[in-house]
């Protein structure tokens, strides 16, 4: 029984940090039809950003508990600046074209990034693992986990919570819907879409960066973070369903709590646990596992 | 007044002329090393450095006894650095034009890089020094005379530290391993498990987790590892993994509850310092940075990089000045055979079978025909004493005792009990 526990505990920490990207992620798809590789290194520069105040707020000998805000603020502060400045920068310029074209302008902007992340912050890892043992530990069975555990999976919660409110009890979420399911037809209702793509953009880099920041303290910020994060973060959004938010939390809770349950029976096939799980809700699910219906246009 | 003219000219040309006979082409050098990507910061650019200071202070004669001269030999060195990152095909190509413009290749921190361009190098006819790849295979799987290495390779690092932990734990009954899931990770596993079932037959192998590189979260992992009950737990982790093992395990109670062994810790020192548990067995590949002799040398190679660069050197570094040296050894015992600008050929053939001072300690080319370099190898023990990170029980093995003789593969010599020759 515990053994149970433990694997469905550490795969919902898993699948809470997999959900803050993918969220994000296929927000940006379902609204923008862009599939954002940039999205890897906004989770980066907001592990950087937030380990960077983190750090420095520390060192002044302030009380180690304020660090928390610092990470909230870091991902504000990426997803503000970052996001407006891509989104009206090169993408607004971008709109109309091919949706690889796009993809491919992402992936540009992820490689332009990774290097301005190395200009700013050099090649070093930083490390401010303050925040992650400051709450202490709590047991399951004889197993010690960190409360930040707990943390992370609040904040994963809230974060999927404040989005789908968002998106279907507000009205810019309502317009933003409009905008997923009809683009002309939503601007020929007066709907202004560049806003409401510019507001989209921000709130994924956004939430990118809060994936980034909250789990700085538990890992070295190095080179190359990104990578990672982004192949994973699209099985996630594929296995869901590209666009929806509710497949994006189902497929982070399925590969994570898969990748827990192989590495404690069968280690050898962690490695492809993620694909495991892609490749059979495909063959079942084509087009994931919420993919909303596509008219048939004519 | 015109024929002073002339012969002032004239004395000026003869002049140039006679410093320009006198003083030797410079020895161009190309460096390949991370200088991005996860293994820039551990790794590639601590070797950066160490091959730019030890440029500079070789060609201003300012090393100490026994390369007090200055040069290669009186010829100057110049560095043309490269990026190693990208992977294998990349480096591939970057060597076919790198060989263009230098005279020979110092570098590799990859192993998949060294397997890819070492029958490149030969197919080049390009002298190619590998400073750091760890792969027993470059010289076991194959025979170069182009290609040196003057790394001992990783099979010394895990003979090592199972032997450490038998001299202090030799009631051991059980290991578990987390290691990267590519080779690096996978030979250094194969290669501790058969050391310690050979040096203590009947040992239970409780997990074996292999993990994807760069990963970076090991939460279910650490349970697996806490739940396995295993005595001891190997890792051979490096950069971003390492560390987040480190800060992700240590407040799980991971290093409380089994003796860890972090066969390639030491880069991490710089950065985690007092967050590395007491009692982490750790090892450097060799006997570098903390585990470097307390020679004249080793003070001089500390101080100096110390005072550059704010850190001290880790075993990255220490790694890349020894084929620097190696090279410039090579280089002027070919001149004392008789050369006085010698060949490549002849450099070749002044490395084989060189033994040379490093710093660090002697580095024998003594394996793969000559090509392969054997070092001692120290492995410690973590201990905060006054909020200050040291290494403590530091033990040194010698080479012969953790290296396979000359012609005998790793796996097959771990595997008959390491006997010496």
């Amino acid at each position: 029984m515990t053994d149970l526990a433990v694997v469905v505990f550490d795969g919902v920490v898993y699948s809470s940090w997999l959900f803050m990207m993918a969220a994000g992620l296929t927000l940006i798809y379902g609204v923008m039809r862009i599939l954002n590789i940039a999205h890897g290194s906004l989770y980066a520069l907001g592990a950087y950003v937030g380990a960077s105040l983190v750090g420095a707020w520390l060192a002044a000998g302030y009380p180690p508990v304020g660090s928390y805000a610092l990470l909230l603020a870091a991902a504000l502060l990426v997803g503000l600046v970052a996001g407006p400045l891509l989104e009206r920068g090169l993408l607004r310029l971008m709109y109309g074209r091919d949706e690889v074209v796009l993809l491919l302008v992402t992936y540009a902007v992820f490689l332009i990034l990774e290097d301005v992340i190395k200009l700013a912050w050099g090649v070093e890892s930083l490390v401010v693992a303050e925040p992650y043992a400051l709450p202490g530990n709590f047991h399951i069975g004889t197993l010690a986990y960190p409360v930040y555990n707990l943390i992370l999976i609040g904040a994963a919660v809230v974060i999927g919570l404040a989005v789908a409110w968002g998106l279907y009890r507000t009205r810019q979420g309502k317009l933003l819907l409009a905008v997923i399911h009809d683009r002309e037809i939503a601007a020929a209702m007066g709907i202004n879409v560049g806003r409401v793509y510019l507001f989209t953009f921000t709130i994924g880099a956004a939430l990118a960066a809060a994936g980034g920041a909250l789990t700085a303290p538990a890992i070295a910020v190095s080179p190359g973070i990104g990578v990672e994060v982004i192949v994973l973060s699209f099985a996630v959004v594929v296995i869901g369903g590209l666009g929806s938010l509710g497949g994006a939390a189902l497929g982070a809770l399925a590969v994570g709590i898969v990748r827990s349950a192989m590495v404690r029976y069968w280690p050898e096939g962690e490695l492809f646990s993620v694909y495991l799980v892609m490749a059979l809700v495909l063959i079942a699910r084509p087009k994931g596992l919420f993919a909303a219906p596509e008219a048939r246009k004519i | 007044m015109k024929r002073a003219l002339f012969q002032l000219v004239a004395a000026g040309l003869t002049a140039l002329l006679a410093a320009a006979a006198g003083a030797q082409q410079p020895v161009r050098i190309g460096i390949v090393t991370f200088l991005s990507g996860p293994a820039a910061g551990p790794f590639g650019v601590p070797a950066r450095n160490a091959a730019e200071i030890m440029a500079e202070s070789i060609n201003a004669g300012r090393v100490p006894a026994p390369y007090a001269t200055k040069g290669l030999g009186g010829a100057p060195i110049e560095l043309v650095i490269i990026d190693e990152a990208g992977g294998p095909q990349k480096q591939v190509a970057e060597l076919r034009n790198l060989a263009q413009r230098v005279d020979l290749v110092i570098g590799y921190i990859s192993s998949g890089d060294c397997l890819a361009v070492a029958p490149v190098a030969e197919e080049l006819k390009k002298f190619t020094v590998l400073f750091d790849c760890g792969t027993p295979r470059i010289f076991e799987d194959a025979s170069y005379k182009y290609v040196f290495r003057t790394g001992p390779h990783a099979t010394m690092d895990n003979v090592s530290t199972a032997l450490y932990v038998l001299e202090r734990r030799p009631n051991v009954r059980s290991i578990a391993g987390i290691n990267q899931n590519y080779a690096w990770g996978q030979d250094s596993w194969t290669d501790f498990e058969a050391a310690m079932k050979a040096l203590k037959p009947g040992i239970e192998i409780k997990t074996s987790q292999m993990t994807k590189l760069f990963a970076g979260q090991f939460g279910a992992e650490i349970s697996t590892l806490l739940s396995s009950g295993a005595d001891v737990i190997h890792s051979s982790f490096w950069g971003g993994d390492l560390e987040g093992l480190v800060l992700q395990g240590a407040p799980r109670g991971l290093f409380d509850k089994h003796v860890i062994v972090l066969s390639a810790g030491e880069p991490a020192i710089n950065r985690l310092g007092t967050k590395i548990p007491d009692g982490t067995i750790i090892g450097a590949r060799g006997p570098f940075g903390p585990f470097a002799p307390d020679t004249e040398f080793n003070r001089w190679f500390r101080g100096v990089f110390q005072e550059r660069f704010g850190v001290p050197p880790n075993y990255a570094s220490y790694k890349m000045t020894n084929a620097i040296l190696g090279v410039k050894a090579a280089y002027e015992k070919a001149q004392k055979a008789g050369a006085a600008s010698p060949n490549q050929e002849q450099i070749i053939a002044a490395f084989e079978n060189l033994i040379f001072e490093g710093v660090g300690g002697t580095v024998k080319m003594s394996l793969g025909k000559g090509h392969q370099a054997v070092m001692d190898v120290a492995v410690g023990t973590a201990k905060t004493v006054g909020g200050e990170f040291r290494i403590v029980d530091i033990k040194r093995y010698p080479a012969d005792q953790v290296n396979p003789p000359e012609g005998v593969k790793s796996e097959a010599w771990i595997r008959s009990g390491m006997k010496s020759k």
